[in-house]
């Protein structure tokens, strides 16, 4: 009776071990994946793309990913997040090298389906950020002041939204600080911005 | 104050039942009586609470050192059903008045995916509570898992009180049974989500 | 009609899962926000349904009746942890989206329920033929109610939008799967159960 038991588990935890080690590398790769498109669809047009970096903003860790075309660093896609109706927002917020968004996506989320969630489905809402400078528009839904279109009846979502594309420039500025500061001293802006904050 | 939004979160605002779907089969079937469904919720608490418990240490000292968390579903069904069939032999032997309350719910509740559905929540679900998103810690899983028990307690026993009046009354011949239940627990889910919003 | 055949057609409308034997309600009202979605959760369903059968009828001889349960339990959840390494490897967008119902398909009692009642008893083929039935009935039952929840609640049909704007939104929340699911019933009862 026991023997029987114990028979089937090791069988199946040995059968599982196998599917384990089979789907292993097609896991990894199609999580490796969807990073890569995500980082292609936010970022200016690019060669190659660095390995994942770390970068700290107040006490926090933001992963972020370079990229380059012909040696140059043409755009930062940058891993943020917010807290929005449901949980958190995860985004991918592309920058290119003058600090401007040129999209965004969305890499998790759990807000309500048909309303917060249209964040990954609302045209107008997802337009938006192509082309969003923060140096001349303000990153908050309109209800607060802001130049953000909100979503219809999803103030909350598109707020965390605004707010989590807003930590994206912060870390942008402290990764292009840094960056100028090692390099040459151009576009300056930034980094006098840094400085003010840190 | 975070344990209390942990509290007010999973009974109220993401209810077990009338939010996140899960134990629906018991709570059509044992709620006709209001008596047989504060046992079979007496019954979940305690089960809940304690695989929780046993759930969350094996994957912490057994599954993750070994990096084999794959089985986790595998691993949480067996404890699981090991445990149901223990707390029964215990109640057995030492609290018989217990047993005959709670006792005929226990062989439901293995297969209740209420459980196993905290568990693995537990284990592989960031929550935020006000804060960072992060895992809970023990002690937060372990009041997570009660107080979400409770929330199905409370389903349960409100559900089972307007369930007494329906038999009562008289419907449409399709209507009967089940189907006149789903609707009123719309209605009921309808009110819940009234919380929705209050804890993040 | 040959037995097979009957086998499987008795899964969709006589020993209809979902209508007729109440069985796996969780994933039922859970899963179906949108047609796609109540799709693929009767297909994963299903998936695990023919393949647990098929193994259970054929260890069933020699399994002691004391530990047929725990022994049932496990086999299943070998096939579920197998369809969520698979789902994670290529499906990974489907995978996200139906999240916790997929290791919880080993607590379906459709799965558990087949497994005793039919698989049990019966040999190989037969146990697969049922399990090809009852899941198809139980995707035909997702699909039907995540197809209906996704025209009322967002105006669109898999995927494809027939009306501006949104939908009644109650419909793909919480409250519009029990109503939905309920009525459901109600014309299931009227219509197609007549022995």
């Amino acid at each position: 009776m026991v023997a029987v038991l114990s028979l089937t588990c090791l069988l199946c935890s040995a059968i599982l071990g196998g599917a384990y080690a089979l789907t292993k590398d097609p896991i990894d790769k199609a999580a490796a994946d969807k990073t890569a498109r995500s980082i292609a669809l936010v970022v200016p047009e690019f060669d190659s793309v660095s390995e994942e970096k770390v970068a700290t903003l107040d006490d926090k860790e933001y992963k972020y990913y370079e990229a380059v075309k012909d040696g140059q660093p043409v755009g930062y896609a940058i891993v943020s997040k917010a807290g929005g109706f449901g949980g958190d927002i995860v985004l991918m917020v592309g920058l290119d090298s003058a600090g401007v968004v040129c999209n965004t996506s969305v890499l998790s989320h759990s807000e309500t389906p048909g309303l917060g969630a249209k964040c990954t489905s609302d045209e107008a809402f997802m337009a938006q950020w192509k082309g969003f400078d923060p140096s001349v528009k303000i990153l908050s839904v309109k209800k607060d002041g802001g130049d953000v279109d909100a979503i219809t009846a999803s103030t909350i979502t598109s707020r965390a939204y605004a707010k989590a594309v807003e930590t994206a420039v912060e870390v942008f500025k402290s990764i292009n600080g840094a960056a100028v500061d090692a390099s040459t001293g151009a576009s300056v802006k930034p980094m006098e911005e840094t400085e003010n904050e840190q | 104050m975070e344990y209390f939004l942990i509290i007010i979160s999973a009974i109220f605002v993401n209810n077990i039942v009338l939010a996140q779907f899960l134990g629906i089969c018991p709570f059509l079937g044992v709620s006709n009586k209001l008596s047989t469904a504060t046992g079979m919720s007496g019954a979940v608490c305690f089960v809940i609470t304690l695989a929780t418990l046993v759930t969350y240490l094996v994957n912490k000292f057994l599954l993750v050192p070994l990096h084999i968390e794959f089985l986790q579903t595998i691993a949480f069904i067996l404890v699981i059903a090991a445990l149901v069939q223990m707390v029964e032999i215990v109640l057995k032997k030492t609290s018989p008045s217990l047993y005959s309350a709670l006792g005929i719910f226990l062989p439901l509740i293995t297969t209740n995916c209420a459980v196993l559905g905290v568990a693995l929540n537990v284990v592989t679900k960031q929550f935020t509570f006000g804060g960072e998103a992060h895992f809970l810690n023990l002690g937060e899983s372990l009041v997570y898992a009660l107080a979400t028990s409770l929330g199905y307690g409370l389903a349960m026993v409100i559900f089972a009180g307007i369930r007494e009046h329906l038999s009562l009354s008289e419907v449409p011949k399709a209507f009967k049974g089940v189907p006149i239940a789903l609707v009123t627990v719309g209605i009921l889910a309808m009110a819940f989500m009234g919380f929705s919003g209050m804890v993040k | 009609m040959s037995s097979k055949a009957r086998l499987i057609l008795d899964g969709f409308v006589k020993n209809n899962p979902t209508f007729v034997l109440l069985l796996g309600m969780c994933p039922t009202l859970a899963t179906t926000t949108s047609a796609v979605n109540g799709l693929s959760m009767g297909l994963a369903t299903l998936f695990v349904l023919v393949l647990s059968n098929m193994a259970i009828s054929a260890i069933a001889p020699v399994v002691p009746d004391k530990v047929h349960i725990p022994v049932y339990i496990v086999v299943i959840a070998t096939f579920v942890t197998l369809l969520q390494l698979l789902m994670q490897a290529y499906t990974p967008a489907v995978y996200e989206t139906l999240g916790l119902f997929i290791p919880l398909i080993v607590v379906n009692c459709i799965v558990l329920g087949r497994a005793e009642a039919f698989a049990s008893r019966n040999g190989v083929i037969a146990s697969a033929a049922d399990g090809i039935g009852v899941g198809l009935g139980f995707t035909l039952a997702l699909t039907v109610l995540g197809a209906v929840r996704e025209i009322l609640g967002s105006g669109s049909i898999f995927g494809w939008k027939f009306i501006s704007g949104d939908g009644m939104l109650a419909f793909v929340m919480a409250p519009g799967a029990f109503i939905c699911l309920g009525y459901l019933m109600v014309l299931f009862n009227k219509y197609l159960k007549k022995e």
